[in-house]
């Protein structure tokens, strides 16, 4: 961040980036939700070159018990990656950086649960970063999210999650490895659709204010559809699941499930 | 405390099962769990594996970075396997620094690996005694459904075969396969109610009275071996648990 360009062609003259997208372009998203048979719920995002997984236990018993909160659950995030998920190994364990991620994540999921039914609870969120490209909290939010929902945890609605950025003077949104080393800005952002809240917000780098407004508004619409494509893993997952139900039930009628 | 009520209920199931031959997969005694290997699934690490061992699902990486060797080895590379039981993987993880189980994990597939000779360490050389790569093996385990020693030990020697010498990069001349010699698989059992089973679930391993991890490589030699739990084993039973692991390693090995 903030390196001045270098020989790398940013955008080219066609107005494409170097993996030949446009600026208001996404590289591509995959979700498969319930994917950890010991998890209460769980989601794996490949998006571009991420790869993350998320699980959720909970809501559970509250360790350590002086972090119970009498009136609701607290939902606690823990952001990991994987020593072999960056070129240079990383050392194992958390650092600076994987604690504030881990706690912005934490708040914007407090905002969707419901946390008030599950007092004393704690609800916990493990991000895995198994490959880093880039765009790896809005990854493991948008897969919390899913996470979550797949666990059956009640939500006001998913958090979709997606950055904005600049590049050789060019707004664009989901910046790539090479963007993110070599660009001027970063914008990640976690959008509830339903409400047009945002629960995630950082920046860093330099923007006018018009740059931040475009920026601002190429991420929502981006987070818009990081939503379909966490609707759809959700609906893909508990169709199969309702189609099970219905072979073994053999029509009987057996119990249908709200899941949405 | 609700985790104990329930392990007896388990307990009294799975011990039922066994004494009339049975598992609750249905699953032979002798018979591993579907096995899915997926190399190079990790483009950030020089080789890499997702296992499937039934429900166990573990990713292994390995890294090479440039180092010194040791001073006792000035001929040989650096080999540093390290096991990750994250609180993704199961309730009863947790996070922070290696516990005792995560340690026996690494030690036990390093000695694996190690013994048994998977990777040639001395073509790992650059200056003797100046220079050498570094491997690091990293477990990473995503899904904890029992049987990590094997699941590990299998993603390690599937991610060694695909792993590439990033030397090029490192500016030591142009980039090489990892010299890979052998294919050491281990094979764990466990004892319940005093038979024998192959490729334990996490269920049967919360019942198990002791285990025991045999290493093979191709000729049928052993490599390594590691009893746990506070049971025991007689002389009788090792030996059935060394012919199965020779077999089903070489089953493995076949596949990989």
């Amino acid at each position: 961040m903030g390196g001045t360009p270098t020989d790398l062609k940013m955008i080219d003259e066609n107005g494409r980036r170097l993996d030949g997208r446009l600026p208001n372009e996404m590289r591509p998203l995959k979700i498969e939700a319930g994917v950890l048979k010991r998890a209460d719920g769980s989601a794996y995002v490949e998006w571009g070159l991420n790869k993350v997984m998320a699980a959720v236990y909970g809501p559970r018993e509250c360790h350590p018990r002086h972090l119970q909160n009498p009136e609701r659950a607290l939902v606690q995030c823990h952001y990991n990656m994987a020593s072999f998920s960056v070129d240079d190994r990383k050392r194992p364990g958390p650092d600076r950086r994987s604690h504030e991620i881990s706690k912005i994540i934490s708040e914007a999921l407090t905002n969707v649960v419901f946390t008030e039914y599950f007092p004393r609870t704690s609800i916990d969120v493990y991000i895995e970063v198994l490959q880093a490209n880039a765009g790896t909290r809005c990854a493991g939010l948008t897969a919390a999210s899913v996470a979550l929902a797949d666990a059956g945890v009640p939500m006001r609605d998913l958090v979709a999650s997606c950055a904005a950025g600049k590049v050789a003077d060019t707004v664009v949104v989901d910046l790539a490895k090479e963007e993110d080393n070599f660009g001027q800005a970063d914008i990640p952002v976690g959008y509830v659709p339903r409400t047009g809240e945002i629960v995630l917000l950082q920046m860093d780098g330099d923007l006018t204010q018009e740059q931040f407004n475009k920026g601002l508004h190429m991420a929502l619409d981006a987070c818009k559809n990081v939503y379909e494509v966490q609707r759809d893993a959700l609906k893909r997952r508990y169709s199969a699941r309702a189609s099970d139900a219905e072979l073994a039930s053999e029509g009987e009628g057996g119990d249908k499930r709200e899941v949405a | 405390m609700s985790k104990d009520v329930v392990a007896d209920l388990k307990r009294d199931h799975i011990s039922k099962l066994v004494a009339k031959g049975m598992r609750a997969d249905g699953r032979k005694f002798d018979e591993l769990r579907p096995l899915k290997i997926e190399t190079n699934f990790i483009g950030s690490a020089e080789g890499s594996a997702r296992v499937h061992l039934g429900n166990t699902e573990v990713v292994v990486g390995v890294k090479l970075i440039l180092g010194e060797p040791f001073p006792d080895t000035p001929n040989t590379g650096v080999l540093t396997t390290n096991a990750e039981l994250i609180p993704m993987a199961s309730d009863t993880f947790e996070g922070g620094p290696p516990d005792q189980e995560s340690i026996e994990v690494a030690r036990v597939i390093d000695r694996g690996i190690r013994e048994g000779h998977a990777v040639d360490m001395e073509k790992l050389c650059i200056t003797p005694g100046k220079e050498v790569w570094i491997m690091f093996v990293d477990v990473h385990v995503l899904d904890y459904d029992g049987n990590l020693f094997d699941a590990a030990n299998m993603g390690a020697v599937a991610a060694f075969n695909s792993a590439v010498v990033p030397a090029k990069r490192a500016g030591k001349g142009e980039d090489f396969p990892l010299p890979v010699m052998h294919q050491p698989i281990s094979v764990t059992a466990v004892k319940i109610g005093g038979k024998l089973l192959v490729d334990p679930t996490h269920d049967e391993e919360r019942v198990a009275e002791a285990r025991l991890t045999v290493a093979t490589i191709e000729d049928g030699n052993l490599c390594a071996m590691q009893k746990g739990l506070d049971g025991s084993f007689t002389m009788d039973e090792v030996f059935q648990v060394v012919d199965m692991s020779r077999r089903i390693g070489a089953e493995v090995r076949s596949k990989m």
